[in-house]
């Protein structure tokens, strides 16, 4: 009557890290009505009617002596012992809880003894509280709905990453080699959370980064510009200038304008833009001398819908 | 071969430990570092002689597991930092490129 349906060895583990977490301090009721062994049934009984609990513990001092239940007092009833005192009518033999026990201890015991509320003790064997299989219920729902919200507040998040339209922005300097990749590390997390396919990735990072290193090496400084899309990824790269005086050299594999020292640190190989147009299913440059240069690219993040064979 | 083996079993000095239990399956020679980025295969160790913070970027970018310097070519802090924070293991030999390549080609599966 008294079993709590909840199994303590295989539920999901929010439960049962919620069950070994609280400890049975946490849920018992702390302000216990008690009698002592010289208090008649019929007081007893008065306690219980008033506080509407079913059972209280006999004590002396703050020692545990004994509790008095309803079947106790029913049968006190039936045997005309109504006026008598609680010390011959009380259960003895009482099992207890110990206040730092994990709760589910308490779940544990409403089950195997079938009663209705433990006395709990602390260390030092004082009565402290009594738990009941209300307390337990009460304070798991609680602690579920608290858990709950916890883990609602965690989904949407989680979903709006996966599919929302995200746009992301960074700045490039000239010769800042030191920041330079910064973009495309940032894009690389976020495509990994929106779960897309590692070559997909790799393509996108690839664009990203060379287009970041033409910036750092060849502009005056710029913007990378990146929309993550439900199916696509657009990276915008926008510079300030100088612009490129002849747009279809700069296209061709092996020509670069680059310096030594460029070519020193393993870039301005004159592979930059053509890796981008080879890893990308849509390619647009726009280049005035003098002014800037615009370049974006699209890749498909989902294989079905890409176009055309890349890599 | 794991990344640990190549100090372990090549004896080279490792400067970053952070892939070290992680597997590699094959490698990559290069200094250019658009070459690698376009090029080299994942899971791979970038064998190679531009030890700086860039070679970092690109090794994480394009999923190599492990950088290895060669020549003894000096390592900045700021790359064995980032590399730390990239999760990519460094390690630095005197060999240069090609016999770096050759040692290390015996040991992949």
């Amino acid at each position: 009557m008294h079993v709590i349906p909840l199994n303590t060895d295989n539920s999901p583990s929010v439960i049962l890290e919620m069950i070994f977490r609280l400890k049975i301090k946490n849920v018992m009721t702390k302000d216990v009505k008690t009698a002592e062994r010289n208090s008649s049934m019929r007081h007893i009984q008065e306690i219980m009617k008033q506080e509407r609990i079913t059972g209280v513990p006999i004590v002396e001092g703050s020692r545990l002596m004994g509790i008095v239940s309803m079947e106790d007092l029913l049968s006190a009833m039936e045997q005309g012992k109504i006026e008598e005192s609680a010390r011959h009518n009380m259960t003895r033999n009482v099992i207890v809880l110990e206040e730092d026990m994990p709760l589910s201890f308490a779940i544990n015991y409403m089950d195997k003894y079938h009663y209705g509320r433990f006395p709990v003790l602390n260390i030092h064997k004082k009565l402290v509280g009594i738990i009941t299989s209300r307390d337990i219920v009460n304070h798991l729902l609680l602690e579920m709905n608290t858990e709950m919200t916890r883990l609602e507040e965690l989904i949407p998040k989680t979903k709006a990453e996966n599919d929302g339209p995200v746009k992301m922005n960074f700045m490039c300097h000239r010769f800042d080699f030191e920041n330079a990749g910064r973009a495309s590390t940032e894009i690389k997390k976020a495509l990994k959370k929106r779960q897309i396919d590692r070559k997909i990735i790799r393509r996108i990072a690839v664009a990203s980064y060379e287009l970041e290193i033409n910036q750092v090496v060849h502009s005056k400084g710029g913007r990378m510009k990146f929309d993550l899309n439900s199916d696509s990824v657009k990276i915008t790269a926008a510079d300030n200038g100088p612009g490129i005086e002849n747009v279809e050299k700069a296209l061709t594999e092996g020509f670069s304008t680059a310096n030594d020292w460029i070519r020193s640190l393993g870039f301005g190989a004159g592979m930059g833009l053509p890796n981008v147009m080879r890893v990308s299913d849509e390619f647009n440059i726009e280049s005035i001398a003098g002014e800037g240069t615009v370049v974006s690219c699209l890749i498909y993040t989902h294989p079905e819908k890409e176009k055309g064979e890349k890599e | 071969m794991k990344v640990k083996d190549l100090s372990d079993k090549l004896g080279y000095e490792c400067l970053v430990s952070e892939s070290n239990n992680e597997e590699i399956s094959e490698g990559y020679c290069s200094d250019l570092l658009s070459d690698v980025m376009g090029n080299a295969p994942e899971d791979s160790v970038l064998i190679t002689i531009q030890a700086h913070k860039n070679t970092v970027a690109v090794a994480s970018l394009a999923g190599i597991k492990a950088i290895l310097i060669c020549n003894n070519r000096p390592a900045p802090e700021g790359m064995l930092s980032s590399a730390t924070d990239e999760e990519i293991s460094v390690f630095r030999t005197k060999d240069n490129q090609f016999t770096a390549s050759w040692k290390v080609h015996a040991h992949l599966a």
